[in-house]
């Protein structure tokens, strides 16, 4: 007989809300739904799509996103105010977050990576966005994300121009 | 003189018949032989740019990148001298080079092990006795093509008979060296690059960074996003100074912000935007002097131009845009950011500063990018329409009059710049 080693992250109460909120982040921008997206960000969260997929630090190095707060509500308003062609005309999204594996486990904090695939359709054509995925999500009387981060397996390749967000 | 296109005989003219001065026909975005001719008249006869002089930092460093469709490495050898070779063994024709960028003794093929130094030159290759009295090592370097630079700004052409790099540029010279005073006293280098794709002809983006007149129609997102002092900056669209220059031989310069064309020419009378306070309280506590606080930060919007070189870079405002043709109807772009290269604790917040700034509007999730890519997209799902219907080119040659200098000049906001490179284009796809 084999003993069954015990199912740790699925079990622990803390991973699984944090994995709920990143299924709950990835509905909502499927949907488009940016307005209520940004309210899942704690007030010093950061989204952040590096080109270097290695990067941990971002200040001194070019980025594809590298959001505070403030630059996110400039996104947000970007992405739903009507004036950005891009947006207006953008690529219908279906995305999988899964493969998540705790790396910090904390009765406040919770890190884990996970991988997304986002398939893009506009005009006839499926983009594909394939990426690691590290989040943190801080717990409380509302859990929040405190940091994203998106390393696309083609970061430092040419991807097409996006009117969504990943 | 160019005979008049109509659906009848659109398919049957010379490509050069397909450019009149003050338009073209839609078919040079679509059929794919133009294209062919395109890679082989223009990128495979003219200079096109392969890299900043910054992106080279040393002997041994190389860069990978494309010359039209080829692909190419650029290199400083050990003596320091800048090559350009293509990216091929000469045994069998695989790439020796899968890297970006980086630095190597030299590059050695995959598949068999035959070896190149910095130069290019083979400098071995195992089990030499099957090759006796075969073939001469001497000769199977790297395939190099001629390498020039100018200003930092590096070109390689295939063409042994091009002019000079110095001629071909002529008065685009001028407009470099201002360019690159946006160090602010200290060299440019390249802080990192964005790289995107769109379903379009390369020409859609060669016409772009010379069209003043979709700024504020396609951006007014991103203006909507800036301080009011930034937006009011770009502003251009009835500023009577605000003007385009032919320079000649396909190059063009835009002035969108004409008091910052010569970063050098400042009265003082320029208040620096509230929204650099932060950034010059940190030069201040780094002991910088006021009066290089005041070059860093008024470089900090970069030049007050586009200098659109033909036919594959524009040194566009704080950063460099290259294109290069992938097909017909496929480009991919590169947005570079540049930045002073100097003490780190004076150019690391400017850089800083500088990275947030063209993150905000550049590169494929940037607040200005996928705008213009999508008005891109839209011209070559509509150039499918009416191949013979031409694309107009004609905005302000009613008022376009030869400047002092003699360049062709109209507002920024006219196709003074496309009618430049169009006439150049015209002239190199010619059958003679």
């Amino acid at each position: 007989m084999t003993d069954l080693q015990t199912p740790a992250a699925l079990g622990d109460v803390r991973v699984s809300r944090a994995i709920e909120l990143v299924w709950r982040e990835a509905d909502l921008l499927d949907r488009k739904d940016y307005a209520t997206w940004q309210g899942l960000y704690a007030d010093d969260g950061v989204y952040v799509i590096p080109i270097d997929h290695d990067a941990e630090q971002f200040d001194d190095v070019l980025n594809m996103v590298y959001d505070d707060r403030r630059m996110r509500r400039l996104r947000v308003n970007r992405m739903t105010e009507g004036y950005a062609i891009a947006a207006v005309d953008s690529a219908t999204t279906v995305r999988t977050v899964s493969r998540f594996v705790p790396t910090a486990v904390t009765d406040t904090e919770v890190s884990v990576r996970a991988a997304q695939v986002l398939v893009a359709y506009k005009r006839g054509k499926h983009d594909l966005w394939a990426a690691d995925v590290d989040y943190t999500v801080r717990l409380g009387a509302e859990d929040t994300i405190a940091r994203k981060v998106i390393r696309l397996v083609n970061s430092e390749d040419a991807v097409p121009a996006a009117g969504f967000l990943l | 003189m160019t005979a008049e296109i109509t659906a009848n005989n659109v398919h049957d003219l010379a490509p050069a018949d397909l450019v009149a001065p003050d338009r073209v026909a839609g078919r040079i975005y679509t059929d794919p032989e133009i294209f062919e001719l395109e890679m082989a008249r223009i990128f495979e006869r003219t200079w096109v740019w392969v890299a900043h002089d910054s992106e080279l930092p040393g002997p041994g460093t190389f860069k990978s990148t494309h010359v039209g469709r080829q692909p190419v490495i650029v290199t400083r050898d050990r003596q320091g001298v800048l090559r350009t070779m293509l990216n091929r063994c000469r045994h069998r024709g695989a790439s020796v080079c899968e890297r970006k960028t980086g630095r190597a003794n030299g590059f050695t093929c995959p598949y068999h092990a035959w070896s190149y130094g910095l130069d290019g030159s083979l400098r071995g290759l195992p089990y030499p006795d099957g090759y006796a009295g075969v073939m001469d090592r001497s000769g199977m370097g790297l395939k190099q093509l001629r390498t020039e630079s100018y200003g930092g700004m590096v070109f390689a052409t295939f063409a042994e008979d091009a002019e000079p790099l110095a001629e071909f540029l002529g008065d685009a010279r001028t407009w470099i060296d201002r360019f690159m005073k946006q160090g602010g006293g200290y060299p440019v280098k390249v802080l990192g690059t964005h790289r995107f794709r769109f379903s379009g002809n390369w020409k859609i983006q060669l016409e772009n960074t010379t069209d003043g007149y979709h700024f504020p129609i396609v951006h007014r997102s991103w203006m909507a996003s800036v301080d009011a002092e930034t937006a009011d900056m770009m502003s251009f669209m009835t500023d009577p100074e605000a003007i385009t220059h032919d320079l000649g031989n396909g190059h063009s310069v835009m002035q969108m912000v004409p008091e910052h064309s010569d970063l050098d020419a400042d009265d003082g009378s320029e208040k620096l935007q509230d929204r650099f306070n932060d950034l010059i309280s940190q030069l201040e506590s780094a002991g910088v002097d006021q009066a290089e606080i005041r070059r860093l930060v008024r470089a900090m919007h970069g030049t007050g131009f586009n200098l659109n070189l033909f036919p594959n870079v524009s040194m566009s405002i704080s950063f460099f845009r290259v294109l290069r043709p992938i097909s017909v109807g496929e480009t991919e772009i590169e947005h570079i950011a540049i930045g002073p290269d100097g003490p780190p604790e004076i150019t690391g917040p400017v850089n800083r500063e500088r990275l947030r700034a063209h993150e905000h509007f550049q590169g494929p999730f940037g607040f200005g990018t996928p705008d213009d890519a999508e008005g891109w997209d839209r011209v070559q799902r509509g150039t499918a329409a009416a191949p013979e219907m031409p694309i107009m080119v004609n905005r302000g040659l009613g008022r376009e009059k030869p400047s002092l200098q003699g360049w062709p000049t109209s507002h920024v906001t006219d196709e003074t710049g496309m009618r430049a490179a169009y006439e150049k284009w015209k002239r190199m796809m010619c059958d003679d």
